[in-house]
């Protein structure tokens, strides 16, 4: 409390002194410039960018938002990329530790190894960024949705098609089993649907993200339940396999779809209008990458010893529908590249 | 029926399938209701057909005592890049046509590596796998998840459409197999094909241009993967390339051999790949239906393949005569 009481008399004298500074040299330029120091904590700058894959709309949204401001004021991003192994993973982040980056971003697709590796980077004095799915140690930042609220968002909205006068039979379009992000959102899924009596999951079943396999399953269930009300499914590429089921069984206006996703124009926007999806929530990777460039900067000039201090920016969640879609709803490659992050 | 002189003799393994697939038709039957539903069954039937489609190409592969384990790799990529064509403009006739040429120029390389340059067919399109998949996500396509763009949604409608009450893809499944059936059967090289299998050294002093076969093999399987990609494609309006890092491959491998044709090349027929395929549908389907998770399906479906090879091996011993050199 004294030292709160201190530290607020600290910051007005200095407030008062500056005051009188700039009414002193109210003439000369150099004390209005914003610091200096801003470019130079971030000028020749290293970060290393260890994501699941690229070449997907999450991770390519991401790093053209982070490249464009990382050009504009000159630091260096080094992606390293696994694609999707998990070994090949490890070993990126290693090498990285051993690099020295000023700064580390990892996307985790393990939750064992991944988090004795944050630990390490950190230990190492490598402030370390987690972006969409993150593993039990908080590092400095974390930057990403709260899985669990996608499910229960997502459970909720499809609770509002299929309740009584329904057959209220649903199914659940999974991601990966093992998969955290997939754990918490079933955990959501459930625990949601649980408390709506009238509703069934008739059933739950993992498609490992992939479109086919979520095409078999859905064409499979649609043909045990032709009275199927509803379908919740965890990310918005494999839910085109579930959204072609569906309108193949000729049930596309009878069958909810309700999914989540990183609101790509191509994969988002455009199967909304088309029908294909009820219900989108969308943690809008535009977004991500203008959170993710935040973090940067942050990190980067504060200096403070890597997770001393770690915090979240959860990303917002909007949900979009053919009723509410506006032209600024879903974002596109080119324009990220060109003005986001 | 020369290819398999014993057949009248022997129970042969594509009947021990057969029979372990009516056994399972009928429990599922029994045990799930709507399992028996006209629509289920065709559902079942066409939720395999890419999986069929793509075992056919493989088939004559293995039959020729090859392997082609770049399909996967060579489809997906051949197909993605045609969906980038499509979305950047290009006319579909031109850009099926460059598709086609790459999915030709793969299997060339690959034949003249196993044939001329005499690399095991195994270790050759293992390394082609990686090499096409690299060179295509550097050169060829960005993403990873490729749509087909929305002028071209008839494609989808005409995947998901049924012809005279079948759907399309089961009656591509059925089109191809009947070609392939008819080339291994009727037509010469096809004939030439199963004499290499059987013994290359003896088809080769008996006048058959083997190199020049095998590199036809290749160039077959590598189109039949192209078709198969095209209908998986215009099924789910989109292609992946992520799924050449699934264990597609290996099913397909799994579905030619659990049929019963040899690894060892020279036996067998498309027969087998059919009864192989049903096989694996109608344990896919039940299991689905019994909302199963995925990790115990792949168990069942371990299980069951293994018992098939094992009943295969104990009423079919292997000896001096039938065991043959290669065999893996």
């Amino acid at each position: 409390m004294l030292t709160c009481v201190t530290k607020s008399l600290a910051i007005a004298a200095m407030l008062a002194a500056t005051a009188i500074a700039t009414t002193l040299s109210a003439s000369a330029e150099e004390s209005t410039s914003p610091g200096p120091e801003y470019y130079s904590a971030l000028k020749g700058k290293k970060v290393g960018f260890v994501p699941i894959s690229m070449g997907f709309d999450l991770t390519q949204g991401w790093l053209a938002g982070m490249q464009r401001q990382a050009k504009e004021l000159g630091y260096e991003i080094i992606v390293r990329d696994p694609n999707w192994s998990v070994e090949s993973g490890i070993q990126a982040i290693n090498s990285l530790i051993a690099e020295k980056p000023d700064l580390l971003i990892i996307q985790n697709n393990d939750d064992r190894s991944y988090n004795r590796l944050v630990k390490q980077a950190m230990a190492a004095g490598i402030p370390t960024i987690q972006v969409q799915q993150r593993v039990q140690t908080p590092s400095d930042a974390y930057i990403g949705p709260d899985w669990y609220d996608i499910g229960k968002k997502t459970a909720t909205a499809l609770a509002a098609k299929c309740g009584k006068g329904t057959s209220g039979k649903v199914a659940v379009v999974q991601g990966a089993r093992a998969a955290p992000a997939s754990i918490l959102m079933l955990a959501g899924v459930e625990d949601t649907l649980k408390a709506i009596p009238e509703i069934q999951i008739v059933s739950s079943q993992a498609a490992d993200w992939d479109t086919t396999k979520a095409y078999a399953i859905m064409s499979t269930v649609l043909k045990q339940h032709a009275d199927l009300c509803g379908v919740v499914g965890f990310w918005d590429v494999a839910d085109l396999g579930s959204a072609a089921a569906i309108r193949e069984a000729g049930l596309k206006d009878k069958v909810t779809l309700v999914t989540s996703g990183g609101g790509k124009r191509d994969a988002a926007c455009e199967k909304i209008t088309a029908g294909d999806f009820s219900v989108y929530y969308s943690y809008n990777v535009a977004g991500q990458a203008r959170d993710l460039n935040s973090a940067i900067k942050m990190l980067l000039q504060a200096k403070m010893k890597p997770g001393s201090a770690p915090f979240a920016l959860l990303s917002p969640l909007t949900q979009i529908t053919k009723e509410n879609m506006s032209p600024t709803s879903c974002w596109m490659q080119a324009e990220i590249e060109q003005a986001g992050g | 029926m020369t290819v398999r002189p014993f057949a009248k003799l022997r129970i042969t393994q594509e009947q021990i399938v057969m029979v372990i697939a009516i056994a399972a038709f009928v429990a599922f039957s029994a045990l799930v209701p709507n399992f028996l539903s006209a629509g289920n069954v065709t559902s079942l039937v066409q939720n395999v057909s890419v999986l069929g489609i793509l075992a056919m190409g493989m088939a004559i592969s293995i039959i020729g005592r090859g392997i082609d384990l770049s399909m996967v790799a060579s489809m997906s990529i051949a197909v993605a890049w045609m969906l980038v064509q499509l979305n950047a403009g290009v006319p579909i006739g031109e850009a099926l046509l460059l598709a086609i040429a790459f999915s030709v120029v793969i299997g060339i390389i690959n034949g003249i590596l196993i044939a001329y340059v005499e690399v095991p067919a195994i270790f050759a399109t293992l390394a082609m796998a990686t090499a096409v998949y690299g060179f295509g996500k550097y050169f060829l396509v960005d993403a990873d998840v490729n749509y087909l763009p929305d002028k071209w949604k008839w494609l989808t409608e005409f995947a998901t459409a049924r012809l005279l009450g079948i759907p399309v893809p089961i009656i591509a499944f059925v089109l191809a197999g009947i070609g392939a059936d008819l080339f291994l059967r009727k037509v010469r090289e096809g004939r030439f094909i199963f004499a290499m299998g059987d013994n290359p050294l003896a088809a080769r002093t008996s006048g058959v241009p083997v190199r020049w076969m095998i590199v036809l093999q290749y160039i077959l399987s590598s189109l039949i993967a192209l078709l198969a990609g095209l209908l998986m494609a215009m099924l789910v309006a989109s292609m992946n390339t992520r799924i050449v890092s699934s264990t597609l491959v290996y099913d397909v491998i799994l579905v030619v051999v659990l049929g019963g044709i040899s690894l060892s090349g020279g036996r067998g027929g498309i027969i087998s790949v059919i009864v192989g395929t049903l096989l694996i549908g109608i344990l896919l389907n039940g299991m689905t239906m019994m909302n199963l998770t995925y990790t115990v399906q792949n168990v069942i479906k371990a299980v069951i393949l293994l018992a098939a090879l094992v009943l295969d091996t104990l009423i079919n011993p292997r000896d001096e005569q039938t065991s043959q050199q290669g065999d893996i």
